[in-house]
């Protein structure tokens, strides 16, 4: 069910019939009050968490869930990503479990049955220094020996896959080529996590919105349940999944985690015609762009300095990566900004997540994806699932547990998870 | 943008400022911690909803590092104050370590 016909052939540009959506079901998933108790109560209903419900009910049996959500379903950083799906990252262990996740996109809609444009339109990150080349370069070769596909492009190259694009010598962040992966893409957040959303429900998973979950029924170290907005739910085993939130979730149930919260901002174009068939990415300028399904452009700007929950962020970041998006694309001085927004991302300090134990029996984490984790929705999820079913990681995120910061065992991707993902 | 009010330069744009996070984490004694201590004072600093005491670097200007409340919510700034000096009073609610009922 990829979805083919927003995607026109590389290079090619013109003008697109009117995308039309898909009819949605008359109803995506069972409203409900929530029970006394459940076998597994997932804190957070963003994708991750959602994913997670789904992998739980449809890998392990388990469906005596509910998914507590305190706003609306994917009113986190969900459905506010700029949706860039890739998995060429630069250590073993990030590129195994980003990889896994996008084998997981690649039959994802046939898996839930729900269509989510998901588009393997290729991912370009632009190299603009000797180092920059370097770098990307050395990332490639990570990626040779870990079987993802990655390749290099000449500036020429990558004004041939990207007409509008200004390779010019002239300009403060001239491209000096690019790595491109063909399968990385984009797809579309808010019905990512209403599709697992439905499979979820459909297979008896509870999904409560608008119930935030205050505190934690923690005795002799071990929790049984969770305290709401709407009373105390039982729950044999918990699953933090807050992203933003999950410092001040993690500081309730008695530990500390090293997130740090900060805004990241995105922005879209009015509709246009379609000028850009390829997701477009600057670490070293700030800048990430793509031509969403029904035409608007999408950007991604950085982070804000300092530690934040308002869910907006400065204006200086957003013209700071407008500044370099207009010297990469002259064209789009002619589009105007129609709506900026922010997110709130959890950071941890190697740029990587925190999936697994915590000290605390029963109670499971998954956080700290910070400015990237959209595209890992479909993996996160199934080892978040194997995680809580077992009561141990998977194989996938052992190397992800909280207490790499006890051992040292770091892994680093500021370099390849770029300025934003 | 912020105006951050720089003990020795007066209120200056955010962007004359590097971040530097929580503030007042004392240096330790490496050889005297136990490793889990040490991993803690590397990795972890309050990440609060509400008042924050923390480090800026006026690097565009007097190039020195100060303290300052600010509201991580509401972006409100509060008191700016000298590294080893008294801290003045949060001027609201802090340690809010997670949402109210
Ligand atoms: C502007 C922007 C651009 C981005 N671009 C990309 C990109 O291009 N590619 C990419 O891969 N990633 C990107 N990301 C990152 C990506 O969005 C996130 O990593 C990912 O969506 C996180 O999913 P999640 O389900 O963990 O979090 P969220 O969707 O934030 O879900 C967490 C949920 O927990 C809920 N919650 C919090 N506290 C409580 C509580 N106490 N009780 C109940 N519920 C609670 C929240 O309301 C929220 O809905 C971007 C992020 C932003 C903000
Ligand atoms: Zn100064």
């Amino acid at each position: 069910m990829t979805n083919t016909n927003d995607t026109l052939a590389p290079g090619t540009i013109g003008r697109r019939r009117a995308a039309a959506l898909p009819e949605q079901p008359p109803q995506l998933w069972k409203s409900v009050k929530p029970k006394k108790a459940y076998d597994i109560v997932i804190v957070g209903g963003g994708g991750h968490g959602l994913a997670t419900a789904y992998y739980l009910a449809k890998n392990h049996g388990l469906t005596n869930i509910a998914v507590v959500e305190k706003g609306w379903l994917a009113g986190g950083n969900t459905a506010r990503n700029t949706t860039i799906i890739r998995s060429n990252y630069l250590w073993d262990e990030s590129a195994a479990i980003y990889e896994h996740s996008l084998k997981l996109w690649e039959t994802l809609e046939e898996d839930l049955g729900y269509e989510m444009f998901f588009s393997q339109r290729g991912v370009l990150t632009l190299a603009h220094s000797v180092s920059d080349v370097r770098l990307k370069r050395r990332n490639l070769y990570a990626n040779a020996l870990n079987g993802i596909d990655s390749e290099w492009l000449t500036p020429e190259e990558v004004k041939k896959l990207v007409p509008i694009i200004n390779i010019s010598e002239d300009v403060r962040y001239p491209v000096h080529g690019a790595t491109y992966q063909p399968r990385g893409g984009i797809a579309k957040h808010d019905w990512v996590a209403w599709g697992y959303a439905k499979a979820a429900s459909d297979l008896g998973v509870d999904i409560i919105q608008g119930t935030e979950v205050t505190g934690f029924d923690i005795r002799n170290n071990k929790v049984h349940g969770v305290h709401t907005s709407q009373g105390t739910i039982a729950a044999g085993k918990v699953g933090l999944v807050a992203a933003g939130h999950s410092s001040l979730l993690a500081n309730l149930a008695g530990f500390s985690i090293p997130i740090q919260s900060r805004p990241l901002q995105a922005l879209v174009s009015p509709l246009l015609e379609q000028v850009l068939n390829t997701v477009v990415m600057s670490g070293a300028v700030h800048v990430y762009v793509s031509q969403a399904h029904k035409g608007e452009l999408v950007m991604g700007a950085g982070t804000d300095a300092f530690n934040s929950y308002a869910q907006r962020g400065g204006f200086h970041v957003i013209e700071h990566q407008l500044a370099a998006a207009l010297e990469l694309f002259p064209i789009f001085s002619r589009a105007q900004v129609l709506r900026t927004w922010g997110g709130i991302v959890d950071i941890a300090p190697d740029a990587s997540p925190i999936i697994g134990v915590t000290p605390v029996e029963n109670l499971f984490i998954n956080a700290g994806w910070g400015t990237g984790g959209f595209k890992a929705t479909p993996g996160s999820g199934w080892v978040m699932a194997h995680t809580i079913a077992h009561g141990t990681p998977h194989e996938l995120n052992k190397p992800f547990a909280l207490d790499r910061f006890l051992t040292g065992h770091l892994i680093d991707e500021h370099g390849a998870a770029g300025v934003a993902h | 943008m912020l105006y951050i009010p720089c003990p020795h330069c007066g209120l200056r744009n955010e962007t004359e400022f590097h971040y530097g996070a929580e503030a007042g984490v004392a240096y330790p004694d490496p050889n005297a911690l136990a490793d889990s201590e040490w991993a803690k004072y590397l990795h972890i600093r309050a990440n609060p909803k509400g008042w924050l005491a923390e480090r800026w670097v006026h690097f565009a200007g007097c190039g020195r590092w100060f303290n300052l409340w600010r509201n991580t919510v509401t972006h409100e700034i509060g008191p700016a104050y000298l590294p080893f000096t008294e801290q003045p009073k949060a001027p609201g609610n802090i340690g809010q370590e997670g949402p109210k009922a």
